[in-house]
């Protein structure tokens, strides 16, 4: 979408971090929410506290399309550091505001786009008192400018005020303030409204604006997880951060006033996992949510739980690696790292949500497949699903729901039983029983990482060996039956197809919907576990060429496809995306249409 | 099968405790460790502690990390639930396990590489929690499993089997447990068990976090001449700064206590601790006083013995995080998952 039009268009604000932009940001784009317009909020800040560039890009699309366009419309330039290159991304016939409040001999400018100075600062100074005001209402302010611009409805913007700030009526006044300001200066000054603006429609309804870590800590206390041990890290840190704030509400003990849960802030990561493992082997429900780093440092515990086969569920919010990487980016780049966590022969179950929406329904799922399978379960998400303000569905949930708690004996099994023994396979399926610590006599076990047979005792037998880790194998075809399965666009008519997984999916969505238009059209699948769906494998069969659609640099999952299905790899071509940024549909539509442009596929 | 199942016999008179149950029911598996091993002798003061606590072997946890003194918790309690996790971390396991049940039993086994080296940091931040377990170190001043490296607890000086002298400060878990708040520290010597069960005993029934450090000689790599924690230089050394003994609740005390030379102190979890001063001037109560007779006796080479600290006055874990007594693992799930009315109430904040 190169060309705005009514309620699709892009606006970049340009700032500096610590300086309060966000909530003025926030404002505009929950008002474009308010008005029935879908829109969508990316982050773009840096791994800093003040003073550094932070942008933050919101998109209006009539469609829904939730990937970033890759396009600006208006930029909102308030930081000078990086004017030149903020102007220079607008895209022809685009808008520019700046703040011309001390006149500058030279204003660095483009022929086709048109800049408009607003006084800003100046404004500001004149009316509010304080250092602080004044710097907070130049953003309230833009936010006016805006309003003018796009001919929004400024009654919606006003409500948003009010049950934003509630009692707070100093603030209330002092944003509507600047936000008069800002739209009066706009009016008497530019020739408003610009040729697309945002018109009321109705396409919220039944949504909300939420990003994932939010729902992901909901899916945790939907679920009913007790414990959550963490190390802050971003871009994890806001999961356990909301869901400490869920919990000051929703699980407060009714007699005693005392919490129905323990958050514990770990020394680290390793102690984190540690914890949850501890918790899970106890009979809680236990999580932590980390990010890549953490991954690395978890490593020998969670071949630990892999292999003494105790539940827990592990949040992977991705950044952008190898190592420190790019803590404030995202990418899709512990897919490995995660399928295949610690030394020797481990792998583990891990779900991938595409949106906040499927976070929520994901995170509540991993804590069933976490108890039913007796292992640590990962959920893959990433800085973009997880800090970036989504629209998504209003979240459901059925009252009624029971948790599959796996196969846990209770006292009457335990009675009426001669002797318990934790790994055998008595069903077949390669899920032993478990008991609960302090609940029976005759339910006692040793859990060990060590080598152990079938009888939970150590060993160091060749034999006992071997049958404790085949068993794992079964217990892994088990776990193929019960992970989400993947989600699946087909049409006879098309010989090639797109795989992908996470937050790929709305770049892929638009893509689609664009090459479709350009009469071409694909297939596609998106992976939402391992391991494996069959239906990956059959996928692939079903066409001439697949393009594997991912955010890493390596090709992660298109070397699990190859490795962990018989799929025939000459049909795969791996498409990688691995700047940081969040996938624009634009370049997955350029490099689909490059490769069949150059013969490589069908 | 690698490893030695024990043959349970029950002798005949054999005593049994309030639950019915004999020494020999409080029994692990067969200890693979060497012969005059001095982390046996602890795990036979743990089996006489939980049996004369009258502990339910299933409300007892046993957790370790890795190394010659983690495999113990195999080697008592069989009936009891067992996690021998990974190096160093067996502090973590523990803080989870508690989370979901604090009114189960722990005892963590450690030794000095598992606590000193790798599990320094979660050594020192389980005592930071207070987490309410008895933490005992199997302290031997050697690497065992992998042939007699020193370990951070080696006094300088001390000498490896072959002979080459250790040079690195030692680490004494003591002094770092009373200067970080523990609230209870105590050392005692895997030879004496009079000293060391009553130890064990009183730090079960602590609420907090209780650290037991003994001294376990290693009979296979550092129990020879020039070794500091040999059994010799160990009975030599040693000096007891007070005399423990725990008293089971509802006891008549028998035994006529100076009350100018003995301190007695309330256990939150049941009974109590009666000290008696063999030194005038110390005072278990006050770290200040408990540090300095630790580093006068080491530096007089002596080794201070005992129950060295004691605070019963600080809240635990759980009592700090104003978490529910009650075992979380047992909160109904009505009362975990608020339902679909709240899901919507809230997310009009999303609106």
């Amino acid at each position: 979408m190169s060309k705005p039009g009514h309620n699709n268009f892009t606006v970049k604000f340009a700032n500096v971090n610590g300086t309060g932009s966000s909530s003025a940001n926030g404002m505009f784009m929950r008002s474009i929410f308010r008005m029935g317009i879908p829109v969508v909020g990316k982050n773009y800040f840096p791994s800093n506290i003040q003073g550094l560039p932070t942008w933050y890009e919101i998109r209006v699309s009539d469609k829904g399309y939730l990937a970033p366009s890759g396009t600006v419309h208006i930029m909102i330039a308030m930081n000078a550091q990086t004017y030149a290159e903020d102007l220079a991304s607008v895209e022809p016939g685009g808008y520019l505001v700046y703040d011309s409040s001390w006149p500058r001999k030279e204003l660095m400018t483009r022929d086709d786009v048109t800049v408009l100075g607003v006084p800003l600062a100046k404004m500001c100074n004149e009316k509010f008192d304080t250092a602080r005001s004044r710097t907070l209402m130049k953003n309230t302010a833009y936010v006016g400018v805006l309003a003018a611009l796009l001919d929004m409805d400024v009654s919606v913007i006003e409500q948003l005020l009010l049950d934003t700030f509630g009692a707070k009526k100093h603030l209330i006044e002092a944003n509507k303030t600047a936000l008069d300001m800002g739209y009066d200066y706009a009016l008497e000054n530019f020739k408003c409204p610009l040729s697309f603006r945002a018109k009321s429609s109705n396409k919220t309804d039944g949504h909300i604006i939420i990003d994932g870590n939010a729902t992901a800590a909901l899916g945790c206390i939907f679920a009913g997880a007790t414990v959550g041990s963490w190390y802050p890290i971003t871009p994890s840190t806001s999961l356990m951060d909301a869901f400490s704030g869920y919990c000051q509400s929703l699980r407060k003990d009714k007699e005693t006033g005392k919490n129905n849960y323990s958050i514990i802030q770990a020394e680290d990561e390793l102690a984190a996992i540690g914890m949850a493992l501890g918790a899970g082997w106890n009979g809680a429900r236990s999580f932590t949510p980390t990010s890549g780093p953490g991954i690395s440092l978890m490593g020998e515990f969670l071949g630990f739980g892999y292999y003494s086969e105790i539940p827990t569920v592990v949040f992977d919010v991705q950044r952008t690696g190898p190592s420190t990487g790019m803590p404030t980016r995202t990418q899709q780049c512990d897919i490995m790292a995660c399928a295949y966590a610690s030394h020797g022969d481990t792998k583990h179950v891990c779900l991938y949500p595409a949106n906040p929406e499927e976070a929520f329904y994901l995170s509540t799922e991993a804590f069933n497949l976490a108890e039913q399978l007796q292992t640590p379960v990962f959920v893959l998400s990433d800085l973009d699903i997880g800090m970036n303000d989504w629209m998504i569905k209003d979240l459901e949930w059925e009252d009624g729901y029971v948790p599959n708690r796996g196969k846990v004996l209770g006292k009457e099994e335990l009675d009426n039983m001669e002797n318990f023994y934790r790994y055998l396979d008595v069903d077949g399926d390669g899920i032993p029983y478990r008991t609960i610590p302090g609940r029976h006599p005759k339910g006692a076990y040793f859990t060990r990482g060590s080598g152990h047979n079938k009888l939970g005792g150590y060993t160091e037998d060749a034999a006992e060996y071997q049958d404790v880790v085949d068993r794992l194998l079964i217990k892994w075809e088990t776990a193929k039956s019960l992970v989400p399965q993947p989600e699946v666009s087909y049409s006879k008519k098309n010989k090639m197809g797109i795989i992908s997984i996470g937050s790929c999916n709305d770049a892929i969505r638009e893509a689609r919907d664009v090459m479709k238009k350009n009469g071409q059209s694909l297939n596609y699948l998106r992976v939402k576990a391992f391991p494996f769906s069959d239906k990956i494998e059959k996928f692939i069969s079903q066409h001439e060429k697949v393009f594997v659609i991912e955010q890493n640099r390596d090709g992660q999952l298109h070397n699990m496809l190859i490795t962990e299905t018989d799929a025939d790899s000459r049909k795969l071509e791996s498409l990688r995306f691995y700047n940081g940024i969040p996938i624009f549909s634009k370049d997955i539509v350029k490099q689909i249409e490059d490769s069949i442009n150059s013969g490589k596929a069908a | 099968m690698s490893y030695i199942k024990k043959p349970k016999i029950i002798r005949d008179n054999e005593s049994r405790n309030k639950l019915g149950m004999t020494v020999t029911d409080y029994e692990g598996v067969m200890s693979t460790l060497c012969a005059g091993c001095g982390h046996d002798s602890i795990t036979g003061a743990i089996i006489q502690t939980v049996f004369d606590l009258n502990i339910e072997p299933h409300r007892l946890i046993k957790l370790s990390g890795i190394g010659c003194s983690s495999k113990t918790p195999a080697y008592f309690a069989s009936q009891s639930h067992g996690f021998n996790s990974v190096h160093g971390r067996m502090p973590s396991v523990a803080t989870g396990a508690h989370s979901a049940n604090s009114e189960l039993f722990c005892i963590g086994v450690s030794g000095d590489g598992d606590t000193l080296s790798i599990g320094m940091g979660q050594f020192t931040h389980a005592i930071r929690r207070n987490l309410n377990m008895l933490y005992v170190i199997e302290n031997n001043g050697v690497y065992g499993l992998t042939k007699g490296q020193f370990s951070a607890s080696a006094d300088v000086g001390s000498t490896a089997k072959k002979g080459a002298a250790n040079l690195q400060i030692p680490i004494d878990p003591c002094q770092v447990a009373i200067s970080i708040g523990a609230t209870f520290v105590a050392r005692s010597f895997s030879g004496d068990k009079e000293q060391l069960v009553p130890l064990l005993k009183a730090g079960m029934m602590h609420r907090g976090f209780a650290m037991l450090d003994v001294i376990s000689p290693c009979v296979t790599f550092n129990d020879h001449e020039g070794s500091t924690k040999s059994y010799l230089s160990t009975r030599e050394t040693k000096r007891e700064a007070l005399y423990t003994d725990y008293v089971e609740p509802f006891t008549v005390i028998e035994v006529d206590y100076d009350q100018g030379s003995s301190i007695e102190v309330d256990l939150h979890e049941g009974g109590k601790v009666i000290l008696r001063k063999a030194e005038k001037e110390f005072s278990p109560l006050n770290k200040s006083d408990s540090i300095r007779m630790i580093r006068e006796s080491a530096d007089a080479g002596e080794m201070l013995t005992g129950l060295l600290y004691i605070d019963e006055n600080q809240p635990d874990f759980t009592e700090v995080e104003n978490t529910v007594r009650k075992p979380l693992n047992e909160v109904p799930f009505d009362d975990l998952c608020p339902g679909s009315k709240s899901l919507a109430a809230l997310q009009k904040n999303y609106k």
